[in-house]
């Protein structure tokens, strides 16, 4: 139970978060709480990039005096390439909020069945 | 100055990207003259780094001199050379064209149109010429937001249209990341060809099946596979004519692209699971050809009858991908550059014939082909060669991929590549039974120019008999093309 915990558990509760951003975007009405999904899956990836990284008995990645061999420390690489993926979630964002704005300016709505309905009249 | 020629392919549009909105501020030629010239250098690096990856064999660029794994590592060899030749030539092209639209936005909008296109264009061919997993996301992601915000630009209803585009696109991407994430935490490897070295003792794994599954959706969302394609009409309905033409043509393209590297070149096409994976692509492909086929006979709208197109194109480069054969990979790449000249081409008509008339709908174009004859002309030899007549491109890119189906025994493939070309024909002869055939009941309109039979200005008319002329060159020299230089973008070097 306890090695369940200490080595699967995050990938599960990863999973669940990534599931999360799809079951989001199809079934919620409202365009804001389709955005919040699509970012809450972002994260999650983000998660388990960083996840990947860890190990137990690693310490940050700082050269620390009078401890030598990678077994000491925690990989860096994937907080590196998070922190590109987290600019693009940024980015992904700021677009996608401004969408909304021009949407909301035009059709006065931001739930989808009403929004159709205005756009096809 | 040469030995840098694959980074200048992407560095030069990039930099160009962030000066525009600054001289902008000083004058609308110069910006013109800078986007053009910038994305023409990008055009001549890409056709020099292939001449030497044809001559003296793939071209191997350390970004920074750190060498791979552990530094990022441009590859041209002959598939992405021809790739990224393709994407600048296009985006040259539609540059060229995009000129006449929009001349009475401000400065400040057309610097940031020429920022978002550049930024694009820089997207685009990095993710064509990198040899690193992660670096191809960044560039995905670079492309894609430059599109996201062009797209929108296109009035109201493309704004709902492009959300619904950024909402399934970041979908996709994610997809791709945990892909890649499942393909680190198996190697530690981020470099295409260290991860093929790497793979090799792993390919039967689960968890590369799971890695490959989750590319495989996250380009297949990008790329409109069907059942995945969603997205794709309502956004290259509504996007600006500026522009679609170069999204339409090159942005699905490449995303097929870069299912093709990973499975011919990372993955390896017999290994492991790649053949089960590959055949389900392929029931998939069939589908969306016939699918994407019925539905554009439905459609009314032009640019509409073209997306759901798109579809069933794109359906055939992932079948030739799908039967890994040689044939197949041929007849894929061939239909990859095809298909992106074609479908460039009738959405620069799609646009000219908008500029001129105010019109998008097939039954408005009564008797475009006598006011407008270059333009029609050059719809007419993209539409039969979306028919697949010979000598036209679309012929040969059909009859590699029917080659390579009859090799794998696959006969319903070559009925399903048979029927879509009949079904192209319908929906395309409605158009050329319009344009030529029918008499307008009343006269039509003209929303520019004085004199009825007056073409298109000769910005948008040289781009557009120009992808017209290539679409025959590539027809008739298709034979040359492979010979020298397709064959060495299969790996091991052809038959």
């Amino acid at each position: 139970m306890k090695e369940f915990f200490a080595e699967y558990f995050v990938y599960w509760l990863i999973f669940i978060l990534f599931m999360l951003g799809p079951y989001g975007i199809i079934f919620k009405k409202n365009l804001v709480k389709k955005l919040m999904a699509m970012n809450i899956m972002q994260v999650a990836v983000i998660l388990f990039f960083l996840a990947l990284g860890q190990k137990a008995g690693g310490t940050i990645p700082i050269n620390v005096p009078g401890l030598v061999g990678a077994v000491n420390y925690i990989n860096p690489l994937p907080h590196a390439l998070m922190l590109t993926a987290i600019v693009v979630s940024l980015a992904t964002l700021g677009v996608s909020l401004s969408l909304l704005l021009l949407i909301q300016k035009h059709y006065g709505v931001l739930e989808e069945d009403e929004l159709l309905r205005r756009m096809n009249q | 100055m040469k030995e840098q020629l694959p980074a200048l392919i992407i560095v030069v549009p990039l930099l160009t990207a962030l000066l525009c909105p600054l001289v902008a501020r000083f004058s609308t030629k110069l910006l013109r003259g800078l986007g053009i010239a910038a994305v023409l250098l990008s055009f001549l690096s890409a056709v020099g780094a292939l001449g030497h990856a044809l001559t003296e064999g793939p071209w191997h660029y350390y970004f920074g001199n750190w060498l791979p794994p552990w530094g990022i590592e441009y590859v041209i060899d002959p598939l992405s050379g021809v790739m990224a030749v393709l994407i600048s030539f296009l985006s040259l092209a539609v540059l060229f064209y995009a000129g006449s639209f929009g001349r009475e936005e401000g400065r400040l909008k057309k610097g940031i149109f020429y920022t978002l296109y550049l930024l694009l264009t820089s997207g685009l061919l990095g993710m064509v010429v990198t040899g690193d997993v992660f670096n191809l996301y960044v560039f995905l992601e670079i492309s894609s937001l430059s599109a996201y915000a062009l797209i929108a630009a296109g009035g109201d209803k493309a704004t709902v249209s492009t959300f619904r585009y950024v909402l399934v696109g970041t979908v996709g991407a994610s997809f791709y990341l945990l892909g890649v994430g499942y393909l680190y935490a198996l190697t530690g490897s981020l470099n295409m060809a260290d991860l093929a070295v790497r793979l090799q003792p792993l390919l039967d794994s689960r968890a590369v099946l799971v890695a490959m599954v989750f590319i495989l959706v996250g380009m297949g969302i990008k790329m409109a596979l069907f059942p995945l394609h969603g997205w794709l009409p309502d956004a290259y309905t509504y996007a600006p004519p500026a522009v679609i033409p170069f999204i339409a043509g090159a942005m699905t393209k490449v995303m097929v692209y870069v299912l093709f590297r990973y499975f011919f070149f990372v993955f390896g096409i017999m290994n492991g699971f790649v053949p089960i994976v590959l055949e389900v692509l392929g029931w998939l492909a069939a589908l969306g050809i016939i699918l994407g086929s019925v539905m554009a006979i439905a459609q009314s709208d032009f640019r509409r009858m073209l997306a759901y197109s798109s579809v069933a194109q794109v359906g055939y480069i992932a079948l030739g991908l799908s039967l890994g054969n040689f044939f197949g990979f041929i007849g894929g790449v061939l239909h990859i550059i095809n298909h992106a000249l074609m479908k460039s081409c009738l959405f620069l008509v799609a646009g000219g014939v908008k500029w001129k008339t105010g019109e998008y709908l097939i039954e408005k174009y009564a008797e475009l082909g006598n006011r407008m004859p270059l333009t029609m002309g050059a719809f007419l030899v993209g539409a039969l060669s979306m028919v697949g007549i010979p000598p036209t491109a679309g012929f040969f890119s059909k009859w590699y991929l029917i080659l390579g189906a009859l090799e794998k025994d696959l006969w319903l493939y070559v009925v399903v590549i048979v029927l879509s070309s009949l079904l192209n024909a319908i929906y395309f002869f409605r158009v050329i039974e319009n344009a030529y055939l029918k008499k307008a009941p009343v006269a039509g309109k003209e929303i520019r120019g004085e004199k009825k039979k007056a073409e298109l200005p000769i910005p948008m008319l040289v781009p557009l008999v120009v992808l017209g002329v290539s679409i025959l060159l590539v027809g008739i020299l298709n034979e040359p093309l492979i010979s020298n230089i397709l064959q060495y973008a299969f790996p091991g070097g052809g038959l």
